[in-house]
Formats: structure tokens, C-alpha cells, sequence
């Protein structure tokens, strides 16, 4: 009988080679997948009992985990919620994260590759698990002139550096505050966020990058412009600029904003019509140097990008393959253009930064717990859009807007400020969508900004970019010029 | 002669004292790392504790010593090891329920089996001195057995727990019947196949080229058959069917050397498996649990919920484990009784499963061993039987968890917390070590 029990040891020693194999594919090869299963409440345990580095902006923490007595460790707590919440997002148990939360969590929660080290030295010092820190670019000054001064309005603010790409401020509103979705009582915050839900103007929605697209207006004669001054057309060039343009194929006619003239003789130079805004003539200019070029002009300055700075931007859109008619519409910023305020901004940082337009970013650098400094951001060229004379000439030209034109209420004392007005019709019988975009100081730009103001917002009477958001944009530029001062 | 001095045997108690200081130190430092990350680490506590591990140690060694000195050395510390590691997990999942405000003291309770379970086998070597004497009870162990495995089924006295009615209630402690059935049956088909072993392995007709038994002698292979599927079916218990039913196909292979038992054996369990499944929805049920484990209608149905979670835990724990008391395994329901494996591998990882499993293999391996050294045909099929029993039941449970077969609700020997098990597995190592000393023992000495 010696042999066959000798057999049965083989066997049991398949049987638990089985064993071995089986927890070795669970535990070495799925764990991946199973850590990662949205059903293993062990990864949310886990991630939420160690401690979660903090967001900082101008050298102060504005997120951070405090310590608590409950069985998460770490409640993650917000100073100025609403006003970060734009760039910081949420952290919840029962929504998951949003925004620099999401974007940034490896290195938050401190499982990120480049904290290697990190980990390992704390694993030898006995030290326990800590996230790193991620400094924004935001400025503390920047970001609340911008919150304050579009106020209770629907609509977004981003101010950019133009000479690095550097997002100064990024304010949406309506905004929230993060704290009410961070609790620990997954009753309380879900009634908190269904709360928010229901709200109609959707305070959740990142209007700056990633809420509706919006019509640019007037703000996209910049574009046609540009695309003008590539093609060898100067700012005294004089353009064909009728009260009412024929539009071709069509019964239409277009006029200008208030049914004004823009000329007495119907000729226009090419910087007086930016100037005074005028419909007629950069619809013509635009059906004269061809959707095409005017497309490869915003292409340039970043329309239909998938940037994420690290957030998600949701890519700019233009028409494709429009008719005469429409191309006309779309060269002043109406029919099917669509923008995001962070795109107008870009428009504005590009030319301010001598045509050279930087990419953006929002994440200054990242320090592990011990303050090393793990990464940190290298300005980036996105593109180059123009020339440096083209940029240079279109800045005139955007001087003479904000001294002369349609902008004077961005005018800031002492200080040459570029910019452009739009009011874009909505074409939903709704009042115009107000914007600015602009930098300042002219010859040297540190700041380029983008206001957009949903339908006029508050403003009672008749709504214009000139009226509701260059007061905006110039509170931005203000702001963001007294803080370059200091720095 | 004076050349008679020259005959000296290795008893190997020497090494039997090194390996148990080693299981000691296991036991031990495991507890200090349980202690030490639960914030609850007292000195003279452990120190106690340590004592405690010490005089157990050192009170099975000398009994061992007097009763079977030719015991194998190798036993006793691998099973005092998983013991010793069982206790520590146990009291640290003792500590993560009393952190989400759920009381229990598993661990003493545990404590208090481990040392019955020590006193039983020793009472085992001390009062059974040769195994032989088992086999003037094969029928007498046959009916016990059926009576052990039937008891659950006792209105009354019969207790369902998690789906499984394996249990029975004996004033107010919840007791599993099968596992002192087991050890009832291995001595019966021991003793039953000794003797029949010559009729068994008579040949019978020839089918593709391989020769197979009589048709009239499957009668106890069919009677086991009926037995093992009863259990499926009414006990809702498919660990305690595949153990029963695997060990006799086993010891009857053991026993008449023919593999054509084999192949009829596992033919007709898998067929009366395939068989129940398709007539019996909770039968069905537990198969789409194991097959689909991780599909979203059968997770949410709650089903498969405890299966994945101890997936979870396993995964959490990776190569090398989150560290004893730094996981969290009180997330898996049952984590100290049928998912202790499930909450090793996450604190202990992969690395300490392989361990534990090795462990195993070599309590098991020291059995076949046994059978192979041991010179009497029931004492052969005795202690390969019990070896066999062991590792079956771990594949059983492991296999469960890290779903290879379907889950049941078998306990992991010497790890897990449970009477029952715990006093019938130290049982078997009682039988184990009488066997390994008589097996061991030179003739002179033993005549």
C-alpha cells in the first residue's frame, strides 16, 4: 500500500500547489482590479485613515485633513470653501473627488509614483503615511478681487500670467462650499449634494473650463483680427463696413449692435472697427480671408485643445465647413463658435505675451510631507499664434478699445490696459452673455483676463461687455498688477 | 551482545524542543504585534502570555516524551505554529470589532479550546496505547459517525448558520458534529477497507483499455455516495459532502491500489454535484455564486458579497500584507471563523498565506509518512486517511475563499475559531503521533 500513499502526498501536493496559484493570482495579479472595484470599501477606508496633503495657495493651506475621533481619522476640512472650490473641488466619501482633489489624489494621498522615496524613507524612519502638499498658482488677492467683484452674477473669471501660463485666478459662480460634501454622515451629504443638484443655476458646474460653452461675441473679432493681420492686412487698413451687411445666399441682413453706423462713408480702418466693435466689417473681413484661415487662426490660439490643467478643459468649438452666411455670423463670434472663459483668456494671454501663447496651469509644485520638493511646473509653450509685430500692432489695437472704444470701463489709472468687449446674443430670446477680455499693463502685461457675466447678469437696462464685465475685468487687472508690485 | 549499544534511534525530542521554541516565538511574537498595533501592548501581560506558550510547550513535550517517544518531532510544532498564529488573528479581529463598538472575546474562547484540544490529544496518546485496538471498533465508529454527520438534521437540536445546517446546539455553544464524524469515519473505512480491500480489488470488466471494478461490489462506494449527497442537499453543506466522500474515495484507492476507484469516485460525486445544482435552487445558488462571484446582480443580490469581500482583503494585502493589525479584515463577515484565511492573507499578504500553507503540507506530509513507515494494513490506511482528511479540509476552505470550488462552511484546522474543529483536529494529531511512534518505534523496543 506504500506506493499508492505515496501518490496521494503528489496529490495533496497538487491540491495545495492549486491553493498557492489561486491566492497568488488574487493577491499579486487581480489585486489591481479588485483594489481598484468601486464595491471594495477597504481602498475608501484606507485612503481616507491616512493623511491627505493639504492645497496651498499663496503659502497657505486653504484644504487640509484634521484629525477626528471617528473611523475615518481624517476629516478634510476647507478655509474659503466656496471661493477655492472652483480649483480645489471635493473630497467625499460617498461622491468620490472632483477637480485638484481628483486630478492630483496619487499624490494627495501620497501613493503616487514620484513619492517613491518618500515611502520608502518613511517606511525605514518608521514614520507614518503621509500625502504630499500641491501648491496652486492661484493668487490669494487675484482670486477673491475676482470672486468679489462678479459678486452673486452667473458667470466665470480666469486670469491668467501671460508670460508663463500661470492661472491667476479661476472663479465660477454660483459656487459651493466643498465642506458640505466632506462630512463623515453620508445622510447629511447626500442631502447636501442633492441639494446643490436641484439647484437650477448649478453651483457644481466649473463655468470657467467645463460648464456650457458659450458664444464669445464680439470678443472673437480678436481672432478674425489676428488672422487679418497675418494675411498682410495693418490696423489702418480700411475695411468695407456698411450699416447693413447683405449676408449672401440669403435674405438676411446683418447690423450693428443698436442698429448704429459704424462709418459714415461705410469704410473703416481695421483698428477703429475693433474699437467701436463693428459687426459689418469683420463680418465681411471674415467672409473675405475665409472660414479657413479665421479656423486655423483660433486653432492657434487653442480652440478644439483637450487641455487639462490638470482639470479637464472642455475643448473650444467653431463651426465646420460654414456657408457664406454663417461664416459672416461666426466672424463676429456668433452663430456656432463656442468658448470657455479660460479660452478667451488664453486669446488675451497669447497676444499680451508677444504672440507666444503659454500653456496654462493651475499646480504650482508638490512637496512631500516633509517638504522636499517632488515636482514642480515648468512654463510651456502651447503655440504661436502671431508675430511679435502682429502682436504688437494688436495690442494697439486693443489699447485704443479700452482708451477710446467699447472697454472704457476697464480703464485703470496710471496703467495702458489692452481689451476687447463682447455681447453675444444668446438666441434664446434671453438678455446677451457679457464679456472682457484684456491684460494689462499693455507694454508689459502680467495679467490677462476673461470675464464672462451669464446674460448681464444683475445689471438692470440694457446689458453690454463695456458695462457689466470690463468693471470686472478691471478689478482683476487691478489686483493682479498690485500683487506683481508686491511680489 | 555488547554490539547491541551501538543500535541507538533517533527519537528526534531534541529537535522537537528547538522546533517548538520556534512555534513558541511565532505564537508570541505574533501576539506582541497584535498587542502593539491595537495600542493595547502590556509586558507582564505577554510575558504571561509567553510563559503560558512556554509551560504548554514544554508539558506536551514531556508527555510525549513518556507516552509516545518515538513520536514524529515535526507534528506537534508545525500544528502549535498555525495555532499559535490563529490565536493572534483572532485576538486582533477580537480588536477591530471592539473598535466599531461589536464586544466579543473570540480570542480567550479560542485559548480555551486550543488548550482542551492539547489536553484531548494527549489524552489520546496516553490512553489509546496502540492503534490497533481502534480496529476492534470499526462499526461501532461507523455508526457514530452517521450519527454525527445525521445529528444536525434533528429538529430541534439541528442549527442552521449561514445557510449551512451543519450544526448543532448543545447547551447554548453551537457545535459542528461532522468534524468528530470525520475522524469516526476515517477509523471506519480503515478498519472496513482492511478487510475488504482483497474483494475490492478484484478486476472487473475492461473499458478503454483501463480495468474497472466489479459492478457488484460498489455497493459501499454508492452507500458513501448516498451519504455525501444527502448532506449536499438537506445540510446545504457541499465542504462536508466533498470531505466525507473524498476520503473514502482516497483511503479506498490507498487500500485496493486500483486508480479506476478514483476515476468511478469523482465520476459519480461530479454528477451527483452537476445533478444537484440543476435540481435544487440553493444549491444552484451557491455554484452562481462562486461562478460569478464578482457580477454585479449576483454581488448585489448578497449572494457572493462575503466571497468578494474576502477577495478584497486578500488583494488589499498584496505580496507582502498590510502588517498584522494595520488591514481591515473585520470588513469581512466571519472574519475569524470561515474567512481566516481571507484575513491573513491580507495582513500577513501572499507571502504569509504560502507560510501557512506550507505548514500544512508538512503536518500533512509527516502523516503520509506515517503511513508509509507504519507496518500494519489498518494503521496504513488510519494514517493516511488522517493526513488526508487535514489537507482535504484546507483545500476545501482555501479553496473556497480563493475561489477555486464553490464556498462552504468548513473551518481552517488549528487556525480558525471554532470548538469542534479545534478539539477534533488536535484529535487527529493525537491518533497522528501514537501512530508515528508505534510506526517509529524499533522492533525490539516495541516487542
Amino acid at each position: 500500500m506504500n506506493e499508492p500513499v505515496r501518490r496521494l502526498s503528489v496529490v495533496v501536493l497538487a491540491l495545495f500547489l492549486t491553493l498557492m496559484v489561486a491566492a497568488s493570482y488574487i493577491q499579486v495579479i487581480a489585486a489591481g482590479d479588485l483594489n481598484a472595484d468601486a464595491r471594495n470599501v477597504r481602498t475608501l477606508y484606507r485612503e481616507y485613515g491616512t493623511f491627505r496633503g493639504p492645497i496651498v495657495v499663496d503659502g497657505q493651506s486653504v484644504v487640509w485633513s484634521k484629525p477626528v475621533d471617528d473611523s475615518f481619522n481624517y476629516q478634510r476640512t476647507y478655509a474659503d470653501g466656496p471661493l477655492y472650490a472652483a480649483a480645489t473641488g471635493y473630497y467625499s466619501i460617498v461622491y468620490g473627488r472632483t477637480a485638484i482633489e481628483q486630478t492630483e489624489n496619487d499624490l494627495l494621498s501620497g501613493t503616487a509614483d514620484s513619492l517613491f522615496w518618500t515611502r520608502l524613507s518613511n517606511l525605514v524612519s518608521g514614520e507614518t503615511q503621509r500625502g504630499a502638499s500641491v501648491e496652486l498658482t492661484l493668487d490669494t488677492e487675484v482670486q477673491q478681487a475676482a470672486a468679489s467683484a462678479l459678486g452673486d452674477n452667473a458667470g466665470a473669471v480666469v486670469a491668467l500670467d501671460p508670460r508663463t501660463g500661470e492661472v491667476l485666478a479661476m472663479v465660477t459662480s454660483p459656487t459651493y462650499d466643498p465642506s458640505t460634501l466632506a462630512g463623515h454622515n453620508s445622510s447629511v451629504v447626500n442631502e447636501n449634494y442633492q441639494a446643490l443638484l436641484a439647484q437650477e443655476d448649478g453651483p457644481l458646474v466649473n463655468r470657467a473650463i467645463a460648464g456650457d460653452l458659450y458664444p464669445p461675441g464680439s470678443t472673437f473679432k480678436l481672432i478674425v483680427a489676428a488672422a487679418a493681420l497675418d494675411s498682410g492686412y495693418d490696423a489702418d487698413t480700411e475695411l468695407y463696413a456698411p450699416d447693413e451687411l447683405d449676408l449672401p445666399l440669403s435674405s438676411n441682413t446683418l447690423g450693428n449692435y443698436g442698429g448704429e453706423s459704424c462709418s459714415a462713408n461705410e469704410r473703416q480702418t481695421l483698428a477703429d472697427s475693433l474699437a467701436m466693435s463693428c459687426n459689418t466689417s469683420f463680418a465681411n473681413l471674415g467672409m473675405q480671408l475665409g472660414w479657413n484661415v479665421v479656423a486655423r487662426k483660433a486653432a492657434q490660439f487653442g480652440w478644439g485643445d483637450q487641455l487639462s490643467i490638470p482639470l479637464a478643459v472642455t475643448p473650444s468649438v467653431l463651426p465646420d465647413d460654414p456657408d457664406e452666411a454663417q461664416t459672416a455670423m461666426s466672424s463676429i463670434g456668433q452663430f456656432d463658435d463656442r468658448a470657455t472663459p479660460l479660452q478667451m483668456a488664453m486669446v488675451a494671454a497669447g497676444i499680451a505675451n508677444d504672440g507666444v501663447l503659454m500653456t496654462p496651469y493651475l499646480v504650482d509644485s508638490v512637496r512631500d510631507a516633509n517638504l522636499r520638493l517632488v515636482e514642480e511646473s515648468e512654463p510651456t509653450e502651447l503655440s504661436t499664434p502671431m508675430t511679435r509685430a502682429d502682436a504688437d500692432e494688436l495690442t494697439d489695437m486693443m489699447v485704443q478699445v479700452v482708451e477710446s472704444g467699447t472697454g472704457k470701463a476697464a480703464q485703470i489709472a496710471g496703467v495702458q490696459v489692452a481689451g476687447k468687449t463682447g455681447t453675444a446674443e444668446t438666441g434664446t430670446g434671453e438678455r446677451p452673455h457679457t464679456w472682457f477680455v484684456g491684460f494689462a499693463p499693455a507694454d508689459d502685461p502680467v495679467v490677462a483676463v476673461a470675464v464672462l457675466v451669464e446674460n448681464g447678469g444683475s445689471m438692470q437696462g440694457e446689458v453690454t461687455g463695456g458695462k457689466v464685465a470690463a468693471p470686472i475685468a478691471r478689478t482683476v487687472m487691478e489686483a493682479a498688477i498690485a500683487a506683481e508690485g508686491g511680489s | 551482545m555488547a554490539t547491541v549499544a551501538d543500535v541507538t534511534v533517533r527519537t528526534g525530542r531534541r529537535s522537537e524542543l528547538g522546533l517548538l521554541g520556534l512555534a513558541v516565538a511565532v505564537a508570541v511574537l505574533a501576539r506582541g504585534l497584535v498587542d502593539y498595533h491595537a495600542d493595547f501592548l502590556e509586558l507582564d501581560e505577554l510575558a504571561l502570555y509567553a510563559a503560558a506558550w512556554c509551560g504548554t510547550a514544554l508539558v506536551i513535550h514531556l508527555a510525549i516524551r513518556r507516552w509516545a517517544p518515538f513520536a514524529d518531532p515535526v507534528l506537534v510544532p508545525a500544528v502549535l505554529a498555525l495555532n499559535g498564529i490563529g490565536l493572534a488573528m483572532i485576538r486582533r479581529i477580537d480588536f477591530a470589532y471592539a473598535n466599531r463598538g461589536r464586544d466579543t472575546d473570540f480570542g480567550q474562547v479560542q485559548e480555551v479550546w486550543t488548550l482542551l484540544g492539547i489536553v484531548l490529544a494527549l489524552l489520546v496518546i496516553l490512553l489509546l496505547r496502540d492503534y490497533r485496538l481502534l480496529r476492534r471498533f470499526t462499526y461501532t465508529a461507523g455508526v457514530l459517525g452517521l450519527i454525527g454527520l445525521l445529528l444536525p438534521l434533528v429538529p430541534g437540536l439541528g442549527k442552521e448558520i449561514n445557510g449551512a445546517k451543519i450544526w448543532i446546539s448543545v447547551l447554548g455553544r453551537s457545535l459542528q458534529p461532522a468534524e468528530f464524524a470525520k475522524i469516526a469515519f476515517v477509523v471506519f473505512f480503515a478498519g472496513f477497507l482492511v478487510t475488504n480491500r482483497d474483494t475490492l480489488a478484484l478486476a472487473g470488466p475492461k473499458v478503454l483499455g483501463m480495468r474497472f471494478p466489479r459492478p457488484r461490489d460498489m455497493g459501499p462506494l454508492a452507500l458513501v455516495w448516498v451519504a455525501a449527497m444527502l448532506v449536499q442537499i438537506y445540510e446545504r453543506d457541499l465542504g462536508t459532502s466533498l470531505l466525507l466522500f473524498g476520503i473514502f474515495v482516497a483511503m479506498l484507492y490507498v487500500a485496493t491500489e486500483r486508480l479506476s476507484w478514483v476515476l468511478v469516485g469523482l465520476g459519480m460525486f461530479g454528477f451527483g454535484a452537476v445533478l444537484a445544482g440543476t435540481l435544487f435552487s440553493h444549491v444552484q445558488v451557491r455554484y452562481t455564486a462562486w461562478l460569478h462571484a464578482l457580477d454585479r446582480e449576483v454581488y448585489s443580490s448578497g449572494t457572493s458579497e462575503q466571497l468578494v469581500r474576502g477577495l478584497f482583503g486578500m488583494a488589499n494585502g498584496g505580496l507582502f500584507g498590510t502588517g498584522l493589525g494595520e488591514g481591515r479584515p473585520d470588513l469581512v463577515p466571519y472574519a475569524e471563523s470561515d474567512f481566516i484565511v481571507a484575513s491573513l492573507g491580507e495582513e500577513l499578504g501572499l507571502t504569509g498565506l504560502m507560510a501557512i500553507l506550507t505548514l500544512y503540507v508538512i503536518i500533512v506530509q509527516r502523516a503520509m509518512r506515517t503511513a508509509i513507515g507504519t507496518r500494519h494494513g489498518f494503521g496504513k490506511l488510519l494514517a493516511a486517511g488522517l493526513g488526508f482528511a487535514i489537507a482535504l479540509q484546507v483545500f476545501i476552505v482555501v479553496g473556497g475563499v480563493t475561489r477555486v470550488i464553490p464556498l462552504t462552511g468548513l473551518t481552517t484546522p488549528f487556525l480558525a475559531y471554532g470548538g469542534s474543529s479545534m478539539l477534533a483536529n488536535w484529535m487527529i494529531i493525537g491518533l497522528l503521533l501514537r501512530l508515528s511512534d508505534q510506526a517509529r518505534r524499533p522492533e525490539e523496543v516495541a516487542a
